[in-house]
């Protein structure tokens, strides 16, 4: 008899503890971490590897992971979700292509495309701040098509920059940039190799990828424990309380667009070096979006982000995208990736801007 | 001396009208001074560009139009009407498998997008609601959602799902569609019903008027010129200008905004089809791509802003905005020497454009709030004490 | 017209949580009568006026009890569409105007005139069109019975403010079909011309049988235009009385009231010293809703001077000013040294310090846990709880600091949660006030501005935060300025107590001095008279 009510009782906590467990994690993280666990179980079924299925995932998070780092900061500002990415992609990519251009390799290219891209991206990143303190309350909507108009800007300059290393300018004409260039003579895996462990024909790790990304988490979260970082973080969570307490609002938030701008040059360079091409033109138009997603996916939303979403995020996120399409390839024999990236990033977007929140007025 | 200063006070008056006139339409007077430049740099004939952009307004208008009831309703520009496109477009593959031809498989395309369109009007306005004070971001990843949608219903479901009997609209692997789909069934088939060309000689084609459509169009026009009077219309413009106050006085508005984007989407999917008819290929990934873009950037280009719009901005905008699409390759060859200059060129302009005409509104709100607060601190604040 | 009662207010009572703002108010209004409802702030007016007016924050906090009389039946509203139903119109503070609809579309708004046409069997009522014609008529009807001169046709958007003002009432005198009008502070946004029009107006209502209730805090004007005047205080009626019986003393006496004894000081022992710490001259400050018109005054240091007066009228703009919150102008002599105004940062450095009467808005970090709340500001304008590292370069937050001081004042405070890393949005509003003040005493200032410190908070708290401040001048012989709409709870702590009205102030007086004398400088009475 008392044995049943302890276990009644018992039955009880543990449903509080998984509602509690659920009011946390979200239900999207919940639903996506079953799936992914589920797709990584069917990978005998489908008859792939789990080592290579492993491998491509974590490659894949560590491909990403620092665009979706650059995120954290104007969150945190209360500048929203940066959907001007794409304007540090271009200052990474100016970077790597002054690099190549100079033609350097090893991680001496690397960092030298990583050194280059930072000055761009602090200017552009501060007009783009400027921009965005004179047009408060609508920077989601601006911060896209900053986005999408510098991309289609600089791809006018590819053409006609006088770029004039032979790997990357079109053969034929003589000028202007091919659409991929390839780094795998310059610097590809040139830091993920760094300590690499490879185990077996399938499994690799990219352990400098990683170091690296464990670096710059560190100098964020380092950032936001020090004077100026809490300014930040009072800077988004209330603006009248910061600029009450002496604060100058409009400072911080251009900081915070520096700073993702700036981590959103590397990021992509990091990208680069590991996926083995620029890819230039229309190639980045699109890929702030799914850096959102991820960081949305990891519990973050509009005016709240920590390192912890940025990993768990990352995770979810590039886990579905590799698994989920080889999975469902190899049962049916089709691929769906292009559709099943478009429709859980944007899912996950649509899913954030229609949450109920305070900001909803 | 009077008489200067008399002259001088003239020259300020029509000066500052000029900045108030420049302030008004900032968008549509950089583009004009932008087209000064490059319309003769193109080296095109007038006739030749007349007849583009008689065919470019028949084409566009219709979709650009489809914007303007949610803009009336307060939730700017309604980036999701790409689902309408897509219903219009779904419409057009079926009616081809079904090789309908002519007038009546132009109707019936449009006949079948309606319920289509519908439903996902209904889906879009909810999630709308969902999201006020940022509907436009919304709408905007809205449509990119939904076209993972329609990428898969028309990839993976049509064939094994939806029978498709005209095994060349099919992928060789037995299901999904083709990436172009030959319209010509109702190729130009309203555009031609009633054929129009002047100024034709021998050696000339002349200038084509697509007279039924421009009818269609002017009907529409009317429409919405008579809807703005009826009860909806108001309470969709009291909606509009501010929802709260509009509750307060009994109007349904979640009800009202939900409308005009079912409105939207439906005219969109409308749109699409008569733009496709005009087109006479249907390009099954990409065609609906850039249609909300292009759409919203023409509407601006026109001079409209995120809260007003009307006819005369739509026709403007598509004529500015189109004649910029015209001759940007041209000139950009002939200035730079190098044609794919131009091409990248357009995009920007329409990306660029939409992003300036959002900063310039959004800035120009902020300034009004401090504007208005200034007038009322003079109003107010006793002016000995101004001085500080 | 005339002894016809149309609306009977009886025994109403309404409590929000557990705090009892009216006990058993019953008036009446006759036909055509304009009844003058006065009272200070918190007296209860707009409590009564939304429950006559169905406003659903009532029911959302429990309903009310007592009964509303229409027409001798009683009546009970669960929304405004029932009131305005029921021929009952409301003006509010705000205009609720759309600016893009002419006047006439404001008056008719979704009560417009239709006609029909054939897609109405398709897609049902609301395809009718707007009949024109018709609602103009019906505006220029509406105008005309207020009797005053504003096109139907302009934008509301180009209105000056009497005309919107003019444009509301023809609304609700539309809408509700013109038999109970409510107007709330109608005169507060008009200059003085447009008021008397407004006047005049209500008269010529009145006169055609519409009954008005006249909300507002220029006495002159009530006992000017009101049949009958309800006076409330706390929550109960004092006093309901023809305008011809009574006078502007006596009504004063009334909302002021005598009942709670004043309790004389008991430190007028403190040594004040003639210094005068802040020098304040000509100020302006332009906060909405509380504008500061012309406002010079000294303070002496360490004493405690209190700002009083009704709602609306500027002493929160004062504080809000000084500090750089709001645009403001004047000068201001900080210990012999001229400040800049709106430099916010440079003022807290210098030793001023305030907590603010928006306590949620500016006061809280609401989503930050309390230790931050205490330690921010005096971290980023004094540098404490900060380690440098690598010589200076690096400030780093100290954690542990932090959290020492916010446990030194959860103990001090008595502050209830369940630790210091609590999140402020989950504290009461007695909680989040005493962090609020612990946040200004961590920065040691030298003068203090606390603006309404015990408003929306519980007995004990309210107690508790006066004798904090009380404790904290005496011991550190802080200067203290508090500005609060209570005029007994400044009588109990100031030295000093400044009455403001209508962005000036209108005197200086001790705390001992008569409530009288107080109540007539609040109506700004001491001027006309």
């Amino acid at each position: 008899m008392k044995e049943n009510l302890n276990s009644i009782k018992e039955k009880k906590n543990l449903g509080q503890a998984l509602k509690n467990f659920i009011d946390v994690a979200g239900w999207p993280r919940i639903i996506i971490g079953i799936f992914l666990v589920l797709l990584f179980a069917m990978t005998p079924i489908a008859k792939l590897k789990l080592s290579t299925s492993l491998s491509d995932t974590l490659v894949r998070v560590g491909m990403n992971a620092i665009m979706v780092l650059a995120l954290v900061p104007m969150v945190q500002s209360g500048c929203g979700l940066n959907f001007g990415l794409p304007l540090g992609f271009i200052a990474g990519i100016l970077g790597a292509l002054l690099s190549i251009e100079f033609n350097l390799t090893g991680l001496k290219g690397l960092f030298s495309a990583i050194a280059i891209s930072i000055p761009f991206a602090v200017i552009f990143g501060y007009g783009y701040g400027q921009l965005l303190n004179r047009v408060k309350g609508d920077e989601m909507m601006i911060a896209t098509y900053v986005g999408f108009s510098s991309v289609s800007l600089f791809c006018i300059f590819w053409l006609l920059l006088p770029f004039r290393s032979p790997v990357m300018v079109w053969g034929y004409a003589g000028k202007g940039l091919r659409t991929t260039i390839s780094t795998q003579k310059f610097w590809q895996n040139s830091l993920s190799n760094i300590l690499s462990i490879r185990i077996g024909e399938t499994f690799y790790f990219p352990t400098g990828m990683f170091l690296f990304f464990a670096l710059l988490c560190f100098l964020i979260w380092a950032f936001f424990h020090t004077k100026v970082g809490t300014a930040m973080t009072a800077v988004g969570s209330n603006p009248d309380f910061a600029r009450a307490s002496g604060v100058n609002v409009d400072k911080m938030r251009t900081l915070s667009v520096v700073i993702s701008t700036v981590l959103g040059a590397i990021g992509i360079i990091i990208y680069q070096q590991s996926y083995g091409f620029i890819q230039i033109y229309n190639g980045p138009l699109y890929m702030g979006f799914p850096a959102v997603a991820a960081i949305l996916l990891g519990g973050a939303s509009v005016h709240k982000a920590n390192i912890g979403n940025v990993i768990i995020g990352t995770f979810l996120f590039q886990g579905i995208l590799t698994m989920a399409p080889s999975v469902i390839n190899s049962l049916l024999q089709t691929d769906m990736s292009e559709i099943f990236r478009i429709i859980i990033s944007m899912g996950m977007i649509l899913y954030a801007l229609t949450r109920k929140t305070k900001g909803n007025r | 001396m009077k008489k200067i200063d008399n002259q001088n006070n003239l020259l300020k008056n029509i000066f500052k009208s000029i900045m108030v006139f420049i302030s008004k339409y900032p968008v549509p007077i950089m583009f004009i001074i932008f087209l000064i430049f490059t319309v003769p740099m193109s080296h095109f004939t007038v006739k030749y560009l007349i007849n583009e952009l008689l065919t470019r307004l028949a084409r566009n208008s219709f979709l650009v139009l489809s914007l303007l009831l949610p803009i009336m309703a307060g939730m700017g520009i309604n980036f999701a009407m790409v689902l309408g496109a897509m219903a219009g477009q779904i419409a057009l593959i079926l009616i081809t498998d079904w090789s309908i031809v002519g007038i009546p498989g132009f109707f019936l395309a449009i006949l079948i997008s309606l319920p289509i369109a519908i439903l996902l009007g209904f889906f879009c306005g909810y999630i709308l609601n969902r999201a006020k004070g940022r509907e436009m971001v919304t709408s905007m990843i809205l449509g990119f959602f939904m076209n993972g949608f329609y990428q898969f219903v028309v990839l993976y479901m049509m064939g094994p799902v939806i029978p498709i009997k005209n095994k060349l609209l099919l992928l060789s692997r037995g299901f999904g569609i083709r990436n172009a789909i030959n319209l010509q069934a109702i190729r130009q088939c309203i555009d031609d019903f009633i054929p129009i060309t002047v100024l034709k000689t021998q050696y000339d084609p002349g200038i084509k008027i697509q007279i039924t459509t421009f009818i269609l169009i002017a009907i529409f026009c009317l429409f919405i010129i008579w809807f703005k009077k009826t009860k909806i219309g108001q309470d969709m413009r009291a909606v509009g200008q501010d929802r709260l106050i509009a509750e307060s006085s009994g109007i349904a508005s979640d009800k009202t905004r939900l409308l005009s984007i079912v409105i939207s989407t439906v005219l969109a999917a409308i749109g699409q089809i008569i733009f496709l008819q005009n087109i006479g290929t249907l390009s099954t990934y990409n065609s609906h791509d850039q249609t909300g873009q292009f759409a919203a950037a023409s509407l601006l280009v026109g001079g409209a802003t995120v809260s007003s719009a009307n006819i005369g901005n739509v026709f403007l905008g598509v004529t500015l905005f189109h004649l910029m699409f015209i001759v940007s390759p041209m000139a950009g060859k002939n200035i730079l020497g190098n044609a794919q200059v131009g091409e990248y060129f357009r995009v920007f302009v329409s990306y660029g454009i939409i992003a300036i005409a959002l900063v310039l509104y959004s800035w120009k709100r902020h300034k009004e709030k401090e504007r208005e607060r200034m007038a009322l601190r003079q109003n107010t604040i006793a002016p000995k004490t101004k001085t500080e | 017209m005339g002894q016809k009662p149309i609306l009977e207010m009886k025994e109403i009572s309404k409590e929000f949580y557990g705090n009892r703002v009216l006990s058993s108010v019953s008036f009446t209004l006759n036909e055509g009568q304009i009844l003058g409802l006065v009272g200070e702030n918190g007296a209860g007016k707009s409590t009564l006026m939304n429950i006559l007016f169905g406003m659903p924050v009532i029911n959302q906090t429990g309903g009310y009890s007592g009964d509303v009389i229409i027409d001798g039946q009683k009546v009970i509203f669960s929304s405004p569409f029932d009131a305005i139903a029921a021929g009952i119109g409301m003006v509010h503070q705000e205009f609720s105007l759309l600016p893009g609809f002419t006047a006439t579309e404001n008056i008719l708004l979704n009560k417009e005139p239709l006609k029909y046409n054939f897609l109405v069997e398709l897609f049902g009522s609301r395809m009718q069109t707007l009949d024109y014609e018709k609602m103009r008529q019906q505006a220029i009807n509406a105008i005309n019975k207020l009797g005053v001169n504003i096109d139907p046709d302009m934008l509301v958007a180009e209105m000056p403010v009497g005309h919107k003002q003019f444009t509301e009432i023809a609304r609700e005198l539309e809408r509700a079909n013109a038999r109970i009008i409510v107007l709330d502070e109608p005169t507060a946004v008009l200059t003085e011309s447009e008021a008397d029009i407004l006047l005049k107006a209500l008269k010529k209502l009145a006169k055609e049988g519409v009954s008005i209730i006249f909300i507002s805090h220029r006495l002159q004007e009530v006992l000017d235009i009101a049949d009958k005047i309800v006076v409330l205080r706390d929550g109960k009626l004092v006093s309901e009385i023809e305008t011809s019986k009574t006078n502007m003393k006596q009504v004063v006496e009334w909302m002021v009231g005598h009942s709670v004894e004043s309790k004389a000081k008991d430190n007028l022992s403190k040594n004040i010293s003639d210094e005068i710490i802040l020098s304040v001259k000509n100020l302006w400050v332009d906060m909405p809703g509380e504008l500061v018109r012309d406002v010079s005054f000294d303070v002496r240091k360490g004493e405690i001077l209190g700002f009083g007066g009704l709602a609306g009228q500027g002493k929160l703009g004062i504080p809000n000013g000084i500090m750089g919150l709001f645009p403001a102008g004047g000068q201001v002599i900080f210990e012999g040294k001229k400040l800049e105004l709106q430099n916010t940062h440079k003022l807290i450095k210098q030793g001023l310090a305030f907590v603010s009467e928006d306590r949620r808005g500016v006061g809280l970090l609401l989503e930050e846990p309390i230790d931050w709340n205490i330690s921010f500001t005096a971290m980023q304008v004094q540098e404490k709880f900060l380690k440098k590292l690598i010589k200076g370069l690096i400030k780093w937050r100290n954690d542990k600091e932090i959290e020492e001081i916010a446990k030194y004042y959860i103990n001090k405070f008595e502050i209830k949660c369940t630790s210091t890393k609590q999140i402020a949005q989950q504290l009461s509003g007695g909680n989040q006030q005493k962090i609020c003040l612990a946040k200004a005493f961590v920065l040691d200032p030298k003068i203090l501005f606390v603006s309404e410190p015990t408003r929306g908070i519980d007995v004990g708290a309210k107690k508790l935060v006066l004798e904090a401040l009380k404790e904290y001048n005496k011991e550190h012989g802080t200067t203290i300025v508090i500005i609060s709409s209570e005029l007994e709870e400044l009588r109990s702590v100031c030295d000093r107590i400044a009455i403001v009205d209508e962005g000036r102030i209108s005197g200086i007086l001790p705390p001992t001095a008569d409530l009288e004398e107080f109540g007539m400088l609040m109506v700004g009475s001491s001027k006309q008279n």
